[in-house]
């Protein structure tokens, strides 16, 4: 437990000291898609369950924030909150009817979910459509603090960030991620015990999730932005690829998973296609020679859970 | 002009024919994917890339061989069914020790690969193919007019199925797929050679596949993105039907073309959401599926 704790503090330091040397709009991304691929992990990593349609639970929460924060002109937190509890809400809805099926069922359900909220978005009239919702306002945080300064937004996205990491930890070593685990490995066997699987799978897809949310939301104010390209299935499939590449099941993975897969969208941009031709290659080679991940293999290495 | 509920038969029976075209690509493409996922355990994400790859290979053979739409609607299905035995000996069979999910996040790559690949080489816009010439034109049906193409896509669809229907459910062969789907080892200790036969059964699915793309190339355009927003529908026709039976899911992918057809005349707004709606519906209420069996 305590390499972990050292681990975690390596990570903090990073992220405090980064700004220094790194573009800070970069870095944010960074953390926004590593919350994102925490909370996908939480499912997928701990409860089993592969969900093909965590873009919803992004997407949705990034157009409700932004919506929020440019229409009805709320406190960035507030806007936050809003978006974070739609995707709660959705999770709560989408939850009850995809956990009923398991393994590529529920991958399959999940993907035409989010295809149907896809719809939704493109045709409701608050969207934007094809434009999306542009020039959101990042406002001032609780009322008192500018956030169209760069580092006042750093310092909030990097609090967002940690807080969202330490509730996945702290619920993955928490008796309830004990029985997830137990459900994942033998669900049947979990029932004999006496758990409502149906229940922890429920709370564990809701909490995955509302933290998917809260990443989109956060999101949709660092970049000022909402599009469909946040709800969209390739948005599902980047977040699976990165907690594939950093390692599924392990608690740091998705972090690094996430800075990988957004560090070569930066520096393949230019190259349009070849960016899904990447992405794809990478998906074949971790699933053919590279079932672990990056920080499964180092956690292989020294024996000890990262 | 004769109506009903206040729309135009012309324009009802007109969407009922487009809903029955859909309706015979969700049911070739579930099809294929009910059959691979009989024997393989796997669900083809790849299925779409593969769709997209017949419709582009009758593009490639009329304006690179002159060769027309039978040419293509034979060499098509073959061409593409071989790179899936391809796929399947040099990657898949690697996985069937593994986690299902494997299966698929590997299909999910290779979709991603093989359409990031034919965007770069063919851009985002869609390429027209040309009509068959024995099929343009229609008939007046006196109701509706009914265009021969489409007519002919409906029927052959229906043919291609049944036939796949029969062949699993009445011969032989059939019958060795279906007790290979419900023990490998036991079927292998009879001395027939299972892993050629999943080989083979991956290849065909996927020829289906093909098959559905040629088909769908001179009515919609040919583009690399065709057969990635499909798939997601045809996976939850797939969930609606569930894969246990063969008719069921052709029956399903006709009866859902056809509901969604309709929802186009009556309430058009919902009509890209409509077989989600039915999913989540059927979900609710036997979540195995409507022909679905529960394990």
């Amino acid at each position: 437990m305590t390499h972990q704790k050292w681990v975690f503090a390596l990570m903090v330091a990073f992220f405090a000291a980064a700004p220094l040397v790194v573009y800070p709009v970069f870095l944010m991304k960074v953390m926004c898609f590593a919350l994102f691929a925490c909370a996908f992990n939480l499912l997928i990593g701990f409860g089993g369950l592969l969900s093909f349609g965590h873009a919803m639970f992004f997407g949705s929460a990034s157009y409700l924030a932004a919506h929020a924060a440019k229409v009805w002109g709320l406190t960035p937190e507030l806007a936050i909150l809003f978006g974070t509890g739609g995707a709660a809400a959705l999770g709560i809805a989408t939850g009850l009817l995809a956990i009923r099926r398991q393994g590529i069922y529920f991958a399959m359900i999940t993907l035409a979910l989010a295809q149907m909220m896809f719809f939704f978005y493109l045709q409701a009239p608050f969207t934007g459509g094809e434009d999306g919702i542009q020039a959101v306002p990042r406002g001032r945080l609780f009322g008192l603090i500018d956030l169209s300064n760069v580092w006042a937004m750093y310092a909030t996205v990097l609090v967002v960030f940690l807080g969202g990491f330490l509730l996945i930890y702290r619920a993955v070593y928490s008796p309830f991620g004990q029985v997830l685990k137990a459900i994942r490995e033998n669900e049947a066997r979990a029932i004999s015990l006496g758990y409502d699987t149906t229940r922890y799978k429920l709370m564990a897809y809701v909490l995955s999730a509302t933290l998917a949310g809260l990443a989109g939301a956060t999101k949709s104010l660092v970049f000022q932005l909402a599009s469909l390209t946040d709800v969209h299935w390739s948005m599902s499939g980047e977040v699976v690829l990165m907690t594939l590449v950093g390692g599924l099941g392990t608690v740091f993975g998705p972090v690094i998973g996430a800075a990988v897969i957004v560090t070569m969208a930066n520096y393949l941009a230019q190259l349009g296609a070849w960016v899904t031709v990447v992405q794809g290659v990478i998906f074949v080679i971790c699933v053919l020679t590279f079932r672990r991940g990056i920080v499964g293999e180092i956690a292989n290495l020294i024996k000890k859970p990262l | 002009m004769p109506e009903i509920f206040g729309i135009p038969t012309s324009a009802l029976f007109g969407q009922l024919l487009i809903g029955l075209i859909n309706g015979s690509f969700y049911a070739l493409l579930s099809l294929g994917l009910a059959v691979i996922f009989g024997l393989l355990n796997i669900i083809n994400f790849t299925h779409g890339a593969q769709y997209m790859m017949g419709a582009f290979c009758a593009y490639l053979l009329v304006n690179k061989l002159g060769l027309g739409y039978w040419w293509s609607l034979a060499i098509a299905p073959l061409a593409v069914g071989i790179t899936g035995v391809v796929i399947e000996r040099t990657m898949l069979k690697q996985l069937y020790k593994l986690d299902h999910l494997y299966g698929l996040l590997l299909t999910f790559g290779l979709a991603l690969i093989i359409e990031g690949l034919f965007r770069n080489e063919y851009g985002s816009s869609g390429q027209p193919y040309p009509m068959p010439q024995e099929l343009t034109g229609g008939r007046n049906l006196g109701f509706m007019f009914l265009p021969t193409y489409r007519a002919w896509v409906i029927v052959a669809s229906a043919a291609v199925c049944l036939g796949t229907w029969f062949v699993i459910e009445k011969t032989r062969l059939g019958a060795y797929l279906r007790a290979a789907t419900e023990n490998p080892q036991l079927v292998q200790a009879f001395g027939i050679n299972v892993p050629r036969m999943i080989t083979l059964t991956y290849g065909f699915g996927v020829a289906l596949a093909a098959f559905a793309g040629v088909m769908a190339a001179p009515i919609y355009q040919v583009s690399p993105q065709m057969g990635s927003s499909l798939i997601i529908v045809v996976f939850a026709v797939v969930v609606i039907g569930g894969m246990g039976s063969i008719m069921g899911s052709i029956l399903t992918g006709f009866g859902l073309g056809v509901i969604e057809g309709l929802t186009k005349v009556f309430y058009p707004e919902a009509s890209n959401t409509v077989i989600f709606i039915i999913m989540a519906i059927v979900l609710m209420f036997k979540p195995a599926g409507l022909f679905g069996r529960e394990k």
